[in-house]
């Protein structure tokens, strides 16, 4: 063995960082599902007759659908639906009026992730939204975000606050019926956050919302529903953690975002660092998400920017619907796969209106035992003269157990239509990290720098912070990865 | 400097370095000549510290460390250069941004406080009117787009950033017009200092009408059979290297 592979070596024992559980008392509903504990999760949340009647309709067409027969190369186990718990919560010790009255073990658990709820301590320009389990727990800055008529909440409150804006739009992008784990999450959501931009305004903070799982034996089933009036913009921003377990935890979330009015813009990226399991793949969360978005106005933009290193199954396909003429779709993805991750991710882009476009940027890291694919459509309907799209897939491999699959889908519908794929994969090749070396870098920072260097498209697309947390954390998701 | 004793190193089962013998003092530019198959990039991979290579006997004395311990990147440090054949991409790195981590690496390792962007930017610009390099290179990606000789141009300009005590070029001439080697050549010129040693491995004496050594050997089969001053490489320009096979099947004295 040459001193560079036990080096590594040494490093892959590295443990995943946010895999502590935090001990607090929970309120749980019983393990299972059925109508009666879709009622009770919605009386639990005081919500009105409609969302629950919603609810029930969504449950009661998941009865009638089948799991998805999985894509051919990805292994997962069975998921016992009846095993779960569908609705988990700290137990609150009384209402809370302002945030200083936050559980104090949750404060702790949130300041162990580097997510501050003290507004002081925040970064200046960063609202939160932190959900813990089933329910968000805080939400900062609501204050400075009201006086310019931003919403920015829990989807609680949300409800109970502002019915007319969730009843308007909530399923208005990925219906109950879309698929079988959106259907599943629109029957038992819990909490998630909400946001709503008015007409002309420009957010002058990124706002973001934090996911934690904490209980064992739970699932987490959030929705997020963002809405931009014409003219106005949101940057916004999600990170998740849940500690280390044996078992896998399902997390099956739904994201609708809609771009209202013209020009209306929404910047929506997650870092995504569920627990991936451990080298031999036991554990981790099963991420099988739903994302999508309408850009309805002419003119308007959505762009997810995406970058994934945990999880040990991601499934998720951040989409845009482009109705408005002139409307644009981006999405920049980067998907790392170490020890036995996989990941099946993607986008889709479906045109509509006349000249909109569209770009795609995607790279794929496998490492170890891990597979990835890239899996993405790009449609373009009869009525949408003009349209454009850049697909640009690229994959690279470290290490020879590793697995990169892409798969495009393009249909085209209008002759004057432009459409553009390029794929590229290759390998960290041994000539390289040489050559760091013999310039003085060692092995890990060669390999960092030129992870980096192939993901840099897509950093560039993160806001400032979140692309240093960005850079970091794959530093930390590769060790051990080559040797 | 660099003291080099019955040196054996294989690649596979495959012995290429058979006992090369060599002996380079500091301010002094050595050629090492040799047809393809002799073992010059051997050596400089064996100097550099290349997995691939394995030695078998022998020692190497870098300012009296033993060479041969270190890790790759801890011998670039101590201050050992190689100047690649075939220098290597890396796409999405800017060129400044690795020569920075390269040149704080081995600041670090000598104890010296790292450079910031600042500090950095006044050393490069410098080195770049030393070597006649175009600033808009140091902003692309490393070698990425690069041509054959823009790439040679990089790794000299590495060389003059990093500042080794041993630079060994290898086969630096390889694919390079007239112009594209002089420039070349004077960038290596440029950067000749009593401090430092430069080996300069090439299979044609063109290069060494530009980069006059002070001593030539020449490798063949994996011994040096023959050296002497830069009067040499002529000879052997116009006689060929087999003019010298006699001398390699007679058995070497170490």
């Amino acid at each position: 063995m040459t001193t560079a592979t036990s080096t590594i070596q040494e490093l892959a024992n590295r443990e995943y960082q946010h895999g502590f559980v935090t001990d607090i008392e929970s309120e749980s509903v019983p393990r299972g599902l059925n109508e009666d504990i879709i009622r009770l999760i919605s009386a639990k949340k005081r919500e009105p007759d409609w969302l629950l009647d919603w609810r029930l309709k969504a449950f009661r067409h998941w009865q009638t659908m089948e799991e998805p027969r999985w894509w051919p190369n990805l292994r997962i186990g069975p998921i016992d639906y009846q095993d779960i718990i569908y609705y988990s919560a700290p137990k609150p010790k009384k209402k809370l009026n302002s945030l200083d009255e936050v559980d104090p073990e949750l404060r702790r658990t949130f300041e162990k992730l580097g997510i501050s709820l003290d507004e002081q301590k925040r970064l200046a320009g960063v609202a939160v939204d932190a959900v813990f389990d089933s329910v968000s727990v805080a939400t900062t800055f609501k204050k400075t975000l009201a006086e310019h008529g931003i919403i920015f909440c829990s989807f609680s409150e949300a409800v109970r606050e502002h019915p007319a804006l969730v009843r308007k739009y909530l399923g208005s992008v990925v219906p109950y019926n879309d698929n079988f784990f959106a259907a599943l999450n629109s029957a038992v959501f819990s909490d998630g956050s909400f946001c709503y931009i008015p007409k002309g305004v420009r957010c002058p903070m990124e706002l973001s919302t934090y996911f934690r799982i904490n209980s064992a034996g739970t699932g987490q089933f959030e929705r997020t529903l963002i809405i931009a009036e014409e003219g106005s913009y949101v940057s916004y921003l999600e990170g998740c953690t849940a500690p280390m377990r044996d078992e896998n935890q399902l997390h099956a979330a739904v994201v609708e975002l809609i771009a209202v009015g013209e020009r209306a813009e929404i910047k929506y990226s997650t870092v995504q660092n569920w627990y991936p399991g451990d080298k031999e793949g036991r554990g981790g969360i099963y991420n099988f998400v739903t994302k999508r978005g309408a850009c309805r106005g002419v003119g308007s933009k959505i762009s997810w920017t995406q970058v994934e290193t945990g999880s040990a199954i991601t499934w998720k396909y951040p989409s845009v619907i482009l109705q408005g003429d002139n409307s644009i779709g981006e999405f920049y993805s980067v998907a790392l796969t170490n020890h036995k991750q996989q990941a099946d991710t993607g986008t889709k882009m479906i045109h509509i209106g006349k000249n909109t476009r569209s770009t795609i940027v995607s790279k794929g890291i496998s490492a170890g035992n891990g597979q990835n694919t890239y899996r993405g459509l790009v449609k373009v309907l009869k009525g949408a003269t003009g349209a454009r799209n850049y697909s640009q897939c690229d994959s690279l491999l470290l290490g020879d157990r590793c697995g990169a699959h892409t798969f495009p889908y393009i249909e085209v519908k209008n002759s004057t239509a432009k459409v553009e794929h390029e794929a590229s994969t290759s390998k960290i090749g041994e000539d390289q990290i040489f050559y760091c070396k013999q310039r003085g870098l060692s092995t890990e920072d060669a390999v960092n720098m030129i992870v980096n260097g192939f993901c840099k498209q897509v950093f560039l697309n993160l806001p400032m912070e979140f692309a240093v947390e960005a850079q970091k954390l794959l530093g930390v998701s590769l060790e051990g990865s080559v040797g | 400097m660099l003291e080099i004793k019955n040196l054996h190193a294989r690649v596979e089962d495959k012995e290429i370095l058979r006992g090369v013998n060599l002996l380079v003092k500091a301010g002094e530019v050595h050629a090492i000549m040799g047809e393809n198959g002799s073992g010059k990039s051997t050596l400089a991979g064996v100097l550099a510290g290349r997995d691939a290579y394995e030695v078998t006997e022998g020692e190497v004395r870098f300012d009296g460390k033993n060479l041969l311990e270190l890790d790759p990147e801890e011998r670039a440090r101590e201050g050992i250069f190689l100047a690649f054949q075939y220098p290597v991409e890396i796409p999405g790195v800017s060129n400044t941004y690795f020569l920075k981590a390269a040149v704080n690496a081995i600041r670090q390792h000598r104890g010296l406080p790292e450079y910031d962007a600042r500090e950095f930017l006044k050393l490069v610009r410098e080195k770049m009117r030393l070597i006649h390099m175009s600033e808009d290179l140091l902003k692309r990606p490393v070698n990425e787009g690069f041509s054959g000789g823009e790439k040679k141009r990089n790794e000299i300009f590495q060389m003059a950033v990093l500042d080794p005590r041993l630079a060994i070029l290898d086969e630096t001439d390889s694919g390079l017009d007239i112009d594209a080697l002089k420039a070349v050549a004077d960038g290596v010129n440029a950067l000749r200092s009593p401090d430092r040693a430069i080996i300069v491995i090439t299979h044609y004496q063109r290069l060494l009408n530009y980069i006059v050594p002070d001593q030539v050997h020449v490798l063949m089969r994996g011994r040096i059979v023959k050296s002497g001053g830069k009067e040499l490489a002529l000879e052997l320009e116009e006689k060929g290297y087999k003019w010298l096979e006699a001398s390699v099947r007679e058995p070497q004295p170490v």
